[in-house]
């Protein structure tokens, strides 16, 4: 039951925290400096969730040469404006291939 | 593409362009980018309805039932929390642990609020439905279009196919059980891959490149010291310390 409460405020909460997000008032939002870090601030928080990706696990450096090699093989099929479909499909192919290999 | 012309003048003020401008993509070129932001969202999607999967199974694995596994995908509809909670219980800890790992992870939907509201602009109740899409990808997807239009069109088609997909992934790898070994599939991979292919075009913003170093040291520094969650929120930290400092020029208010 305690596992049901806990799940439940987690996903109610979650809900919360979003809703929170997009129910600022305008007079905050129209701040130019408001703008200028809602603009900065999906850049910022993509290179964190990249980052610990590739290099947390449970709060411990690692490093997975098949992880790298599949996100890298990713990052070229992207330069080479491939569709993100395209992308997803390479670095999962690369990543578990090397797995196989290794 | 009818569909579109009933909301052309309402959603055109909201856009940056010159009145000519505006008259000219209104009837020649309605929607120009409405394709590639229709299969850019399918592969987010595909991508979500994987990864759902892996959280399935990951949920039953660490002691949920179905029903549990599902209405966290239902309600809180937030991949890395999702995880972190399921995460923390399967490596033996308390639900409550996982509530707070998941919460530190959520909070980063919070700050989404301010560069969504901005492209899609919702107004009263809309706010109950646009609110429960704010995630990385139908972030990064508004925000990478030149106008609100196509913004509010690449957040919603990201958001509701994702949700979709997601739903139907962790109802199928919960079914499926802790029977399927995810890993094997490099699924791994597929997480940052795509957050990279989100982050490159917005490198292009004024000082984004650098706000992307800063945070990438700083998460990278505080990755064995501070809770999960939290290195991440720090790359937040780092967005709105630069994005609110006093500016130079005056005329950077770039909007979103």
């Amino acid at each position: 039951m305690s596992l049901w409460i806990m799940l439940a405020i987690t996903s109610v909460a979650s809900y919360g925290l979003k809703l929170a997000g997009v129910s600022l008032p305008r007079t905050v939002l129209n701040h130019p400096r408001v703008q200028r870090t809602a603009g900065l601030l999906p850049p910022a928080m993509l290179t964190a969730l990249i980052v610990t990706d590739l290099f947390d696990t449970g709060g411990h450096y690692s490093v997975s040469w098949p992880l790298l090699a599949g996100v890298g093989a990713g990052a070229v099929a992207m330069r080479l404006r491939a569709s993100l479909v395209t992308v997803f499909v390479v670095a999962i192919v690369t990543c578990a291939l090397l797995q196989l290999a290794a | 593409m009818r569909y579109y012309r009933r909301n052309i003048v309402r959603m055109s003020e909201t856009t940056h362009f010159s009145p000519r401008d505006r008259a000219k993509r209104a009837t020649d070129r309605d929607f120009p980018e409405r394709a590639a932001i229709t299969r850019a969202a399918a592969g987010i999607a595909l991508y979500a309805g994987a990864f759902g999967v892996t959280f399935g199974a990951i949920a039953i694995a660490s002691g949920l039932t179905v029903l549990q596994a599902l209405f966290m995908s239902v309600v809180a509809y937030t991949g890395a929390s999702q995880f972190a909670f399921v995460g923390v219980l399967g490596a033996g800890g308390s639900p409550l642990a996982g509530l707070s790992a998941a919460l530190l992870l959520g909070t980063r939907n919070m700050f989404y609020g301010v560069p969504v509201t901005q492209v899609v602009q919702p107004r009263g109740l809309q706010r109950l439905w646009t609110a429960h899409f704010v995630i990385d990808e139908t972030t990064a997807m508004a925000v990478a279009q030149r106008d609100s239009r196509a913004g509010r069109y690449a957040f919603f088609a990201t958001g509701i196919s994702l949700f979709s997909l997601w739903t139907v992934g962790t109802l199928a790898g919960a079914l499926i059980g802790s029977g399927i070994n995810t890993a094997a599939f490099g699924l791994s991979a597929a997480a940052p891959a795509i957050f990279l292919a989100l982050l490159w075009p917005q490198l292009s913003r004024h000082g984004a490149t650098t706000v992307a170093i800063a945070s990438a040291l700083v998460t990278l520094a505080l990755i064995p010291i501070a809770p999960a969650g939290v290195p991440i929120l720090a790359a937040a930290v780092v967005a709105v310390v630069v994005g609110a400092s006093p500016t130079k020029s005056t005329g950077d208010e770039e909007a979103v």
